[in-house]
């Protein structure tokens, strides 16, 4: 897909993006990677380190109330990067915001997520939310892949319009084992810890 | 001889050296054992390597014409920046001095080159450059270490894009009978730098003995900084068939171009550590980054430009 390459490119040119792989490998398995969340580029960043075969069936999971605003960040996120929007907001309780992840990891897919939610202006991440955990659970096989986004908080700090060109590397570390009978509280202050430990 | 004929012979002598290091590679890597060995020779093959990438790039942009060959230089200060500032603690309140460095300062510079502008050209950065950038970052009112975000960035701006900017500068220069060869020129500044890295490093391998900065540099020593001084003296001084200069002038601006270098090397390994790094970047395999490529380049271009300037332009 033309408009991916263009974002990869564009991507590589100010950031560079080149992954690390640190106790993991790139691998065909079903997947969830998580990571920090700092700038607007995290999405196309992370994407773009992982390998080409490995980017056709991996889907990065982007905010509706950002990615599905106006019909150009709406093309990129699902030309560019085939990726899953998710509600921030709860409109309708019933509704699970979840359930488009669901659906994706059912199909097979590995998904790329960002469990503070939010942007945080900040080197290291801040609390995470339950949606990383709910995933975890419900898809037991699936390979929990803690991933630290180096520098991008430099490159666009809060009201920037253009990234600054600054290196960053995408470290992916080893797998995030699941402990039987954990709290929600603490394997969620466990994943943040994997990703704190990769700064 | 025409330019294209010399540039043809300059090509066959570099490819013919390039074949020769090669073939040496591959020979040392058969006789060599023992792990810090084959780190030596996986070293030096990766280094020859890169050798032949940089020279096919360059060879392509001198045979495109000028602009093609400021374009280059434009990109190799975008990632020489890219690297510098990497490693500099910036903060969000430089946001928009960073942009600018990147976004304005490097196109602009280029520009006038391109339209041979030298009065500007020679003056943008240190004058507009120098004063608008920390007038950026005032307006965020982040007091915290505010003249060292703002030296630092002057710093890497400087090095990074205006020193570099002097290399295809020389494309400006209007010398007597040399109309149309300045590329040439150009190629004798990055040859003669880069034999006087290469030979340092020889030289420093076989005799070296005394450091010069150990703190600094540790593969720096007096034998292998006089043995590649020499050298890359006597390399400059046979190459005056392809610059403006007889043979006599060709080794005195050899001497500067490798003195230059060489202080450009030890100045930007201080900057480096103090920055808490051992390479620039990891751009270039076996090189470590564009930087690391473009240090001692970054010193002596500039000084070349105004000496060549000064002596042989009218």
């Amino acid at each position: 897909m033309w408009v991916s390459n263009i974002l990869i490119g564009l991507v590589r040119l100010l950031v560079g993006a080149s992954p690390r792989w640190t106790g993991s490998t790139p691998s065909r398995a079903q997947r969830i990677y998580f990571a920090n969340h700092s700038s607007h580029i995290d999405t196309v960043a992370l994407w773009s380190a992982l390998p080409a075969e490995l980017r056709a069936s991996t889907r990065p999971v982007a905010a509706a109330d950002y990615w599905n605003k106006g019909a150009i960040r709406r093309y990129l996120a699902l030309k560019g990067l085939n990726a899953i929007f998710i509600e921030r907001t709860r409109s309708d309780p019933s509704v699970d915001p979840l359930r488009p992840l669901v659906e994706a990891l059912e199909r097979g897919d590995s998904l790329i997520i960002f469990p503070e939610g939010t942007r945080q202006m900040q080197a290291l991440p801040g609390p995470f939310k339950a949606g990383l955990f709910n995933l975890a659970m419900k898809f037991p096989d699936a390979q929990l892949i803690p991933v630290y986004l180096e520098n991008l908080h430099r490159c666009m700090p809060k009201g920037s319009i253009l990234p600054v060109p600054l290196i960053c590397t995408v470290r992916f570390g080893a797998e995030f084992r699941r402990i039987a009978d954990e709290s929600k509280e603490s394997f969620l202050e466990r994943a943040r810890g994997a990703i704190v430990e990769l700064a | 001889m025409t330019a294209q004929d010399k540039f043809f012979w300059l090509m066959g002598g570099i490819v013919a050296i390039l074949v020769i290091a090669s073939i040496a590679g591959r020979l040392i890597g058969l006789r060599v054992s023992g792990e810090s060995g084959l780190a030596v020779v996986a070293n030096l093959k990766a280094r020859v390597r890169a050798w032949w990438i940089m020279m096919a790039i360059f060879a392509v942009a001198f045979l495109l014409g000028k602009l093609a060959t400021i374009v280059l230089f434009a990109l190799v200060s975008f990632f020489a920046l890219r690297e510098f500032l990497t490693l500099t603690p910036t903060r969000a309140g430089d946001y928009r001095a960073l942009s600018v460095a990147f976004f304005v300062l490097i196109p602009v510079q280029y520009y006038l080159i391109s339209i041979g502008w030298y009065a500007l050209f020679s003056i943008f950065i240190p004058v507009y450059g120098f004063l608008l950038l920390p007038s950026l970052s005032v307006l965020i009112q982040d007091t915290e270490s505010f003249l060292e975000r703002t030296a630092k960035i002057q710093w890497a701006v400087m090095v990074a894009i205006y020193c570099i900017s002097h290399v295809p500068a020389l494309l400006l220069l209007d010398i007597p009978l040399y109309e149309g060869q300045n590329a040439l020129l150009l190629f004798y500044l990055l040859l003669v730098v880069q034999m006087s890295d290469v030979l340092q490093y020889v030289f420093g391998k076989l005799f070296g003995k005394t450091k010069i900065a150990p703190v600094v540099s540790p593969s720096k020593t007096v034998e292998g900084f006089v043995g590649g001084a020499a050298g890359a003296t006597l390399i400059g001084a046979a190459m005056w068939w392809i610059t403006p200069f007889t043979p006599w002038q060709a080794a005195g601006m050899a001497f500067v171009v490798v003195l230059m270098g060489f202080l450009g090397g030890l100045v930007m390994s201080a900057v480096k550590r103090s920055l808490g790094a051992k390479d620039w970047g990891a751009m270039i395999k076996g090189h470590g980054g564009m930087m690391d490529r473009m240090d001692s380049v970054s010193f002596a271009a500039p000084v070349f430009f105004h000496f060549t300037r000064y002596f042989f332009t009218p």
